[in-house]
């Protein structure tokens, strides 16, 4: 079992080198190397997600599989993995996305073919190890090393603007990065200060006990640091710009997968390590989301270039995220879960056909394209379902993550609530706008194009069909994950309690809420 | 059969699924009878979990089936589950029933559209989420349906997609009712968080259990699904997207946007009645809502030109009638009111549209007139629509269901006197409205000449739809004549009966009749007077030309577009003209500073060792100086 967590990490990262040697063999070779690698990584992660729920009736233990190897023990490094519910269903949606992905530049990626599809695999590598890296250093060397893979995918094949674009990408994301660095260090070595030696460990870091003040300032460092890539205002800048100059392919993986990284170290590292500084931090950040929510979808309603309008919602949906993840109830954190999946699905979705379109008519402008309905219907037809699957239509996934925030928040702070559920109305203008302005009225662009491909088509199907799956059925990805947040919420709560007389309302909100909700 | 219940919204879905993917393979008869076919069976389906209903019924009063478990995790347990009590078997049957009449009367309206594989798969959607919306047992799962309904709504107005004014329509029709829909899903938030279940009885039950009557919980929880129901409704104040959703072929228009969609809200209500009843202000407000918008669209209908308009402004006045017998407690009577207007309005939609369809697609009804003789069959349904519409007294459905929800204001303990004078002028003015159509479109002088009579297909639906214009008002009839009582007897297993005032007997209801005959029979009177060519002010037909301030004002619907656009449209195109983040400004700034600095800096690199050397020194002395301080 140990051995095969290394295995998720260590196939993309091992496949990398052999996909740029394919490009000898075949001019396909890379394409299939990665198709396979990350294929074997879906299947893999599959079987271990099955024992895991076969595991998981024996009740206790966080980690269903576990590796644990001494590094630096000077340090208190050591190469630490764990993977429960969370960290499956993360790295199934990376293997598939990252599949989608590969299926998005099969056209348009035309150059230096191995080398791309070895930046892929090493970026997808770097991912995995992020939701498996269970030692602060191990993590964030992983974080790191996803980042270095995706700057070059964009400067090298990306549009004219990539070298702006992949520069502000790296300054933001880096600059991230260093707040997290240096609150990860001080952890370590208030670690050491309390028991005498440093620790990275996350167990024993969770145990560590801090003053409130000094939770407070290192549970804001690791916000931002994984706000900026979620991303949320302020610090969402970087994307729109990244997401549009992007090829197609590391644009899905930046919205598919990247940005769920910074989800998942909200729900993995800043809320279980410093439920101290919970009750202060929660309502700002909530309020981060509301105002995330609301002003991307504002912009997105603005903009006139496809790929940057699906950014922007992009950015509100994550707004529901941040909303969810610190609501304090278990419902709101399943939502959240439901929320990162369904996204993932939908804007890798939403991407492939801006890239389709894109590759088409050479323009991202929507002001030149309309009434495309009759010469590519299928492109057509696919962007209505995924603009739906964006506005929230109930019956597809996206629904279930928007609501199950929504009903699972409502009892913490009811006012943002109600402002976040204004994003539903503009989720529809700016979702249907799309639409009216490419598809629908008058053809600006008389040119005939090619319809999508059946592998292209065949591809958004499949990723239609799960959205309808899990839309009518999300138990597949909740049941997973349930357990992590039943644990999340209850180490939250009584960590909180032992420390804080619960006098504020917001803390005794999430005890009423809790016990209503756990049987 | 009852466990068959789970069928009959699947089947259409069924229909849709086979047309989306693979409509574009098969011929157009075949389109044709996947469309068809599929609501044709769901009816069938209906028929037989009906007579399985009746026969324990009303010893038990409804019947549960859960397909799945959709949600279950963190004490939020919401089902895939269906729910038949006698309201939803009635809304179940004027759906599958009338819908199959219109999917049928499509088949040979859209023959020669490209999109006919399109059309029919949106109509089987459509019918599927409206069957979902009335036969689900949860408020989340109502949701889907009514979410569902919108954007069916959505791609059949927009269905000819390559004008962009129908896209502006359909985006417009959508965006208005997801307002009314975000209200309806806050108030499922605080239902939620107070009562841990969306079970609509069992929200009610602890409802009515946990809030006292006028609280303010209730109250709001009742202004949010209020908002809902009139946005999907066409009411006042989100009323604004209906004429416009006329863009829509016209089949569309009698499905969607007079026989079932805009009923929802009515269902809605009704389907929460015990939750309005906590909130009897709420109530009241109803009341006065159904109230203006059945005048104001009454006047609006009046002066229109587009025939189709004509019957989206008498669809929002009808409704408006369904909202004020709901506001006064007379629950039964507005469903039987959406009863008969379903068969008549969607008649007249139908009757319009071969009408439409007989003058290469003419819709003005200044460019109609002497279709009586070229269209017989059309003018015969259609002056039965329109009398059934009116309320022509003892032979018409309209009538008896008019008349019961008129009778109800008079005699409920919730109304005042001055809302039944309004209902009473709406009712003058419905006849009014009503002929002048008649008049216009089907007397008179030749002005576009028809190309004939339209094929089986869609008379065939006309002739049925017209006789039970007629006699479905024979299910409730007053005591006065001939009391028969099978209606709200039906419907008193799932909605509460119609309080009275005391003292109301036969002789005040036999007085209050007449003053509602003779209100109808006014209109359609005056309506002869102005409008028949040949009569007193008949012979001025054509006033198409005037230019009024005052008509201006009704003919776009008493200003309300106007004033959103200023209030709302306005300032949002304003808000997102500029298209930049205004954040990014920030950094950008940033940037430009530490590229001015940089471009400073680098002007003390000169390459002159005197100049480094004296600012080492400077340096130095400054240092010094820091540490002399």
């Amino acid at each position: 079992m140990a051995m095969a967590l290394w295995l998720l990490i260590l196939i993309p990262i091992l496949a990398a080198p052999i996909a740029w040697m394919g490009q000898q063999w075949s001019r396909h070779a890379p394409r299939w190397i990665v198709l396979g690698a990350l294929a074997i990584d879906f299947i893999l992660a599959l079987w271990l997600g099955g024992q895991h729920s076969a595991g998981q009736a024996s009740g206790h233990g966080a980690w269903l599989a576990e590796s644990h190897t001494s590094w630096i023990p000077r340090w208190g490094i050591s190469l630490h993995l764990g993977l429960d519910g969370l960290s499956v269903v993360l790295i199934l949606l990376t293997a598939f996305v990252g599949i989608v992905a590969t299926i998005a530049s099969w056209t348009e990626i035309q150059s230096r073919v191995g080398l791309f599809h070895c930046q892929v695999l090493l970026a997808l590598g770097g991912v995995i190890g992020v939701f498996l890296a269970i030692d602060l250093f191990l993590f964030f060397f992983f974080w790191e090393l996803m980042l270095i893979p995706m700057y070059l995918l964009i400067v090298i094949w990306g549009h004219a603007q990539r070298r702006h674009a992949s520069f502000k990408f790296f300054l933001f994301t880096q600059a991230g990065s260093l707040v997290l660095l240096v609150a990860i260090v001080a952890l370590a070595l208030l670690h050491q200060q309390a028991t005498g030696r440093p620790s990275f460990d996350y167990a024993d870091l969770m145990g560590l006990t801090l003053t409130s003040e000094m939770a407070r300032w290192l549970m804001l460092a690791f916000l931002i640091g994984f706000l900026v890539k979620l991303p949320a205002p302020p610090f969402h800048t970087w994307l729109p710009d990244t997401y549009a100059e992007a090829p197609t392919g590391a644009t899905i993986i930046l919205a598919g997968i990247l940005a769920k990284t910074g989800a998942y170290g909200l729900l993995r590292f800043t809320l279980p390590l410093f439920p101290e500084a919970l009750n202060e931090v929660a309502p700002i950040a909530m309020g981060l989301g509301v105002v995330g929510i609301l002003y991307a979808a504002v912009l997105a309603c603005a903009q006139t270039d496809i790929k940057r309008l699906v950014a922007y919602s992009s950015i509100s949906h994550m707004g529901f995220i941040l909303l969810g993840a610190f609501a304090g109830t278990e419902l709101a954190l399943q939502g959240v879960m439901m929320q990162m999946v369904a996204h993932g699905l939908s804007t890798a979705g939403l991407f492939l056909l801006a890239g389709a379109l894109e590759e088409r008519y050479q323009t991202r402008n929507m002001g030149q394209m309309g009434g495309l309905w009759s010469v590519t219907p299928r492109l057509a037809t696919m962007t209505l379902f995924f603009a739906c699957a964006s506005l929230g239509l109930p019956g597809l996934a996206n629904f279930i993550g928007e609501f199950l925030v929504l009903f699972g928040s409502y009892a913490t702070q009811p006012v943002m609530i109600i402002l976040a559920s204004l994003g539903m109305v503009m989720a529809a203008i700016y979702s249907l706008g799309m639409m009216q302005r490419t598809f629908f009225g008058r053809q600006q662009d008389t040119r005939t194009a090619s319809d999508l491909s059946n592998v292209a088509f065949g591809t958004l199907l499949f990723i239609a069909g799960l959205q309808i799956w899990l839309g009518l059925y999300p138990k597949a990805v909740l049941t997973t994950t349930k357990p992590v947040m039943e644990q999340l919420i209850q180490h939250a709560l009584v960590s909180a309690n032992t420390i804080h007389v619960p006098s504020e309302s917001l803390l005794s909100s999430h005890i009423v809420t809790s016990q209503g909700s756990t049987p | 059969m009852l466990s068959l219940l789970w069928l009959i919204p699947v089947l259409p879905l069924a229909g849709f699924l086979l047309l989306a993917l693979c409509g574009g393979r098969l011929s157009r008869q075949h389109i044709a009878w996947v469309g068809c076919g599929s609501v044709g069976a769901a009816a069938v389906t209906t028929a037989l979990v009906a007579i399985d209903f009746f026969s324990l019924f009303p010893a038990r009063e409804f019947y549960q089936q859960t397909s799945w478990n959709w949600i279950d995790t963190s004490g939020m347990t919401v089902g895939i589950s269906w729910y038949l009590d006698a309201l939803s078997l009635l809304m179940v049957a004027v759906i599958t029933g009338i819908g199959f009449l219109i999917h049928l009367y499509s088949a040979e309206y859209m023959a020669h559209d490209d999109g006919y594989a399109r059309f029919f798969a949106y109509m089987n959607l459509f019918v599927a989420a409206m069957l979902t919306l009335v036969l689900a047992d949860n408020l989340l799962l109502l949701y889907l349906g009514w979410e569902g309904v919108g954007l069916c709504s959505y791609l059949l107005i927009g269905f000819w997609y390559r004008e962009p004014e129908y896209g502006t329509a359909a985006q417009k029709a959508f965006i208005v009712t997801r307002i009314g829909d975000t209200a309806l899903a806050i108030g499922l938030f605080i239902l939620f968080t107070q009562f841990k279940t969306l079970s609509i009885q069992q929200v009610q039950s602890l409802a009515t259990g946990a809030w006292p009557v006028g609280s303010n919980l209730a109250m709001i929880v009742a202004v949010l699904f209020l908002i809902g129901a009139v946005g999907k409704s066409a009411q006042l104040p989100l009323q604004v997207w209906l004429p416009d959703a006329m863009a829509g072929p016209t089949p569309v228009s009698a499905l969607i946007h007079a026989a079932t969609m805009v009923t929802a809200g009515v269902y809605l209500i009704a389907r929460m009645h015990h939750l309005f009843e906590l909130a009897p202000m709420v109530q009241e407000g109803i009341a006065v809502l159904g109230l203006v918008t059945l005048l104001l669209a009454a006047t609006s209908a009046l002066v229109q030109q587009d025939i189709k308009r004509v019957l989206a402004y008498s669809t929002m006045s009808q409704i408006g009638y369904m909202f004020l017998a709901l506001g006064v407690g007379a629950w039964p009577a507005a469903l039987f009111h959406f009863l008969t207007h379903s068969c008549f309005k969607a008649l007249l939609f139908l009757a319009a549209g071969s009408v439409i369809h007989s003058l290469h697609h003419e819709q003005n009804i200044f460019k109609m007139g002497g279709l009586r003789r070229h269209l017989p069959w059309t003018f015969w349904t259609f002056l039965i629509g329109a009398a059934a519409m009116s309320g022509v007294p003892l032979i018409t459905s309209g009538f008896y269901s008019k008349d019961w929800i008129l009778w109800s204001v008079w005699s409920s303990p919730l109304s005042h006197r001055w809302i039944w004078f309004g209902a009473l002028l709406g009712a003058m003015l419905t006849g009014l409205y009503s002929f002048r159509l008649i008049f216009r479109v089907f007397f008179g002088e030749v002005r576009t000449q028809p190309t004939g009579e339209s094929g089986l297909a869609m008379r065939l639906p006309l002739v049925v739809l017209a006789f039970l214009a007629l006699t479905v008002g024979f299910l409730e009839m007053p005591h006065t004549l001939g009391n028969v009582t099978l209606f709200s007897h039906y419907l008193s297993h799932a909605l509460p009966t119609t309080a009275l005032l005391p003292g109301m007997d036969e002789s005040s209801e036999a007085r209050e009749q007449l003053a509602v005959t003779v209100a109808a029979l006014l209109g359609i009177g005056l309506a002869a007077l102005l409008f028949l060519p040949g009569s007193l002010f008949g012979a001025r037909g054509t006033d198409q030309s005037t230019t009024h301030p005052s008509m201006t004002l009704l003919q776009g619907g008493w200003g309300f577009d106007r004033l959103y656009d200023r209030l709302f449209v306005q300032p949002w195109f304003a808000i997102t003209r500029n298209s930049s983040d205004m954040v990014d400004r920030g950094y950008e700034w940033l940037a430009v500073c530490a590229e001015s600095c940089h471009g400073w800096l680098s002007h003390t690199q000169t390459g002159q060792v005197r100049w480094y050397a004296a600012s080492i020194a400077v340096g130095t002395l400054m240092l010094l100086g820091l540490f002399a301080m």
